[in-house]
């Protein structure tokens, strides 16, 4: 089969061709970034200006606006990367691999942030930095597992062969998400009980909740944006590689 | 700057903290982007090509 | 069952035939209990407290040295690939070597506990209840290194990458492991934590070799 007689693409392979993925992914850039640089500019106007003290702990409450973005998102994104997983061994599909890739040093960098917010909103409001209580020890190695598949992505040189690797360790360490999210309920824990996302509706006032709701977009569309960009230079870096291979085979012959 | 209470260091330094890594994956992710292009624009000037562009080439 | 105890028995012989390295990875748990009275200071009353979490930390990290020969020499041999023709799945073979591991690994170091606990002057009660944990426990960590082992085979210099990718996995397993020993909490609580261990070395035996099959399949393809 050659260019001229292959069958036309329909839009699934236009999806998951990484040419294609490519081609149309650059339209996306600028308003996914757009998009989130208006969210934050919302988002921190609401949390610093137009949000009130919380009755108990204070002004400190304005860090929950970026703790609770960060903690959620360190999560969320955890979970995309365990469903790329799955894309990359079940489904084989060609971009999977590349998603997951991009996703797990972003991963890393929103589960730090949410440690540092944590134990900085801590300290003036519970008294301390840290306790080894069931969420923070669980983000901690959430943190760790983060680390782990960035370090297993480069210590090898054939990339798809590590991408099926990491996939196996991404879904083996998935088990952690569910014990971070009921760790709150499951033991007797510093870290207040789930808030937002529980049954009989969240649990503050819209006043606190919209702040909080519009940080939390702006974070995501943040990952979003950075999550594309980076898939599509991991598209390029995979490119540059195999060309360089290639002049090196061509040098040698030569 | 408005008063944010007794514990306002706390409060900016949670906001520093988040912007500075917030920044750095942002330029870190440009960065990484640009150089990955400047090097396939280096290899293309070169003369190293793929094979779909070759193909292309070959068609015209 | 013959290829199944074959794969266990052999592994056994492999593991025994070189007393050198079980004498090592023996003499590297019992280190960790001299070296810790040198840093923490031979306060004997603080040596007893933290000794049940100094025997489960020296436990942990000896597994982990050991863990490299699971299935590294397969590999460099070329066992793995015959092993896929073989008339027991790729998954029972790998439980089989998970027994057989824990065997040569785990069991000589908790064999070799009571040196530590006379070195870090442990309580009687608490001894007997560290072995407890440690017999719960262990195969927790021999199937999550398992797993770890089998991702990292192909690599080189995969050594060092196996352990940093099985701490996070086995937190979980230090802190019931350590919790079903503290002499502070009540019956109740150290009964919980031993349940607990019990639970997740069950399952995390019986999956693991699910996941370090496929991890060694695709580290072939």
């Amino acid at each position: 089969m050659s260019i001229e007689t292959a069958k036309p693409m329909n839009w699934f392979d236009k999806l998951a061709h990484p040419g294609q993925f490519l081609i149309w992914s650059r339209y996306l850039v600028l308003p996914l970034a757009l998009v989130s640089t208006t969210l934050f500019v919302i988002g921190l106007w609401y949390a610093f200006f137009n949000s009130p003290e919380d009755y108990q702990m204070g002004d400190t409450v304005r860090i929950m606006y970026v703790h609770v973005p960060n903690a959620w998102l360190s999560q969320f994104v955890y979970v995309a990367m365990a469903v790329s997983a799955i894309g990359t061994l079940v489904w084989r599909h060609p971009l999977a691999d590349v998603s997951m890739k991009a996703a797990a040093a972003l991963g890393a960098a929103f589960t730090a942030m949410a440690l540092f917010t944590g134990a900085l909103w801590g300290r003036p409001t519970w008294g301390t930095y840290w306790e080894w209580d069931g969420r923070m020890t669980s983000t901690l190695v959430l943190f760790l597992m983060y680390l782990g598949l960035v370090i297993l992505w480069r210590s090898f040189d054939d990339q798809l062969r590590a991408a099926k690797l990491v996939a196996v360790l991404t879904l083996v360490g998935a088990i952690n998400i569910p014990v971070i999210k009921f760790s709150v309920d499951w033991w007797n824990t510093l870290h207040q009980p789930a808030s937002v996302l529980r049954a009989g509706g969240p649990a503050m006032p819209p006043s606190i909740l919209i702040p909080l709701i519009v940080m939390t977009f702006a974070f995501t569309f943040l990952f979003l944006t950075l999550h594309m960009v980076a898939m599509r230079t991991e598209i390029l870096r995979r490119r540059v590689r195999a060309l360089e291979r290639k002049r090196a085979v061509e040098g040698i012959v030569k | 700057m408005m008063d944010l209470g007794p514990h306002a260091s706390f409060i900016i330094s949670a906001y520093i903290g988040v912007a500075l890594v917030i920044a750095a994956l942002i330029a870190n992710t440009m960065l990484d982007s640009s150089k990955q292009k400047q090097r396939l624009a280096e290899l293309e000037a070169m003369g190293v090509r793929r094979r779909s562009a070759a193909n292309n080439e070959a068609k015209k | 069952m013959n290829a199944f105890v074959a794969v266990v028995a052999h592994d056994l012989k492999l593991a025994t035939r070189s007393f050198g390295d079980l004498l090592t990875l023996i003499l590297f748990f019992v280190m960790i209990g001299v070296i810790v009275p040198f840093a923490i200071g031979p306060d004997k009353v603080l040596l007893a407290r933290l000794s049940p979490g100094i025997v489960w930390i020296a436990a942990f990290l000896s597994s982990l040295l050991a863990l490299d020969r699971l299935f590294r020499v397969d590999q460099e041999d070329g066992s793995l690939l015959a092993f896929r023709h073989a008339t027991i799945s790729l998954e029972t073979i790998t439980f089989a070597k998970l027994i057989a591991h824990w065997l040569t690994s785990a069991l000589p170091l908790i064999l070799a506990t009571p040196i530590l606990a006379v070195m870090l002057n442990m309580d009687m009660t608490i001894f007997w209840r560290t072995v407890v944990s440690l017999l719960l426990g262990t195969p927790a960590l021999t199937a999550f290194g398992a797993v770890g082992a089998a991702i990292t085979v192909s690599l080189r210099r995969g050594g060092l990458v196996a352990p940093v990718l099985i701490l996070p996995l086995s937190v979980p397993i230090l802190i019931f492991g350590t919790s079903a020993i503290s002499a502070n909490a009540g019956p109740d609580a150290e009964v919980a934590a031993q349940l607990f261990l019990a639970g997740i070395s069950l399952v995390s035996v019986s999956l693991a070799p699910f996941a370090a099959a496929l991890a060694l399949k695709l580290t072939q393809e």
